[in-house]
């Protein structure tokens, strides 16, 4: 639904809006470097834009710190309908090492409705552009859920008594 | 002179061409120092809880359901790919893979769950104590493979299935010495 709603609406291009909410700058490098002629993310119709009003998509790295909260909420309210938003990084994913630290909200999942996650610290340019590209359908999504199970010994239990019952020689000393 | 200098940049800028790498596309080959999202072998695991507590983000979290079931969640929602987890590992379960390309729509999807066979004993919840050797002995052990069963006749392995052969194998096991 959501797919199919961005590739309506955002057929031709994105305005997108980026927000530092407490990022350490590693991961508004990395957006910086999407921008740059080498990957070049304007290909894709992406254009990084100075105000919220302007924009169709947020882009937020960082943990939502509690100064920045209130900002940032006022930030997505000035966005109009329909947006989208891109949480880049650990920190804006889920928090990151400080996702509980008092400072932090811990993640922007927790402010706002999330759309995309780009996880990473900082998430390499490909893994951005590779979001974006999700987000317009370019390319299909890689990661699953993995359920590993161990499954219990080798030994099976009869003939782990037999086992058992051969070695151990002190019934037999007793008798 | 404004001619010139737009010819100028014109040939500065034919000189390398198109520089723009297609992403999605065309893949440049991933850095081989990369660390990606950890991989976990839950073959090798012993459950010793050494990641979850090295893990600076805390994101990987244990949880024992009962006495013999250890579940062991890594959330990669909040993993910072620091590579701690792979280093501490006594088993080296876990590795750093070169996958980045994670991007998701749910946060679900970049969790690994693990569930873990754990043994101990029924009555009293501790690991097997089973050997007769003595404190300086067992330093030269490997921790975690000391608790054993029956005299460490029996190596403490995983197979998909049970097989007669690692059986055999573990009768004449001797624990390995450092002389
Ligand atoms: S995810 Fe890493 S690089 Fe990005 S803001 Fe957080 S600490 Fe910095
Ligand atoms: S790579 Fe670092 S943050 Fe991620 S699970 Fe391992 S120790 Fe934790
Ligand atoms: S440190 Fe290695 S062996 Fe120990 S619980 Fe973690 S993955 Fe398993």
């Amino acid at each position: 639904m959501l797919k199919n709603l961005c590739k309506r609406m955002f057929k031709k291009s994105i305005w997108v809006y980026h927000c530092n909410t407490g990022a350490c700058n590693g991961c508004d490098i990395e957006i910086l470097n999407i921008l740059t002629p080498f990957y070049d993310v304007e290909r894709f119709g992406i254009k990084l834009v100075a105000s919220p009003r302007h924009a169709d998509a947020m882009l937020i790295s960082g943990a939502v710190t509690r100064p920045t909260l209130p900002l940032v909420k006022r930030a997505y309210e000035a966005i109009p309908n329909p947006k989208l938003v891109f949480a880049i990084g650990s920190c804006a994913t889920g928090g990151g090492a400080w996702f509980d630290t008092y400072n932090v909200t811990g993640g922007v999942d927790k402010v706002l409705g999330v759309n995309y996650y780009i996880p990473g610290c900082p998430p390499r340019p490909e893994a951005i552009l590779y979001g974006v590209a999700l987000a317009l359908g370019l390319v299909d999504k890689q990661a699953a859920p993995v359920e590993l199970k161990q499954m219990e010994f080798p030994i099976d239990m009869y003939e782990r008594n037999e086992a058992w019952e051969k070695r151990n020689v002190i019934y037999e000393l007793l008798k | 002179m404004w001619l010139t200098s737009k010819i100028k940049q014109l040939l500065m800028v034919m000189k390398p061409g198109v520089v723009t790498l297609d992403y999605p596309n065309e893949r440049p080959p991933v850095p081989a120092n990369l660390r990606g999202q950890p991989v976990f072998d839950h073959q090798k695991c012993i459950g010793c809880g050494g990641c979850s507590d090295h893990c600076p983000s805390r994101c990987i979290l244990v949880r024992d359901v009962c006495q013999e079931l250890r579940v062991m969640l890594y959330d990669g929602s909040r993993c910072t790919y620091c590579g701690r987890c792979a280093d501490i590992c006594p088993e080296q379960a876990i590795t750093m893979s070169n996958s980045f390309e994670i991007a998701c729509d749910d946060k679900d999807d970049i969790t690994t769950r693990m569930e873990l066979f754990m043994m101990s004993c029924q009555r009293c919840g501790r690991c097997y104590e089973m050997e007769k050797t003595n404190a300086i002995d067992r330093i030269n052990l490997k921790g975690f493979r000391y608790d054993n069963l029956e005299q460490r006749a029996l190596i403490r392995k995983t197979s998909e299935t049970f097989s007669t052969e690692l059986l055999k194998e573990s009768d004449n096991y001797q624990r390995p010495s450092k002389k």
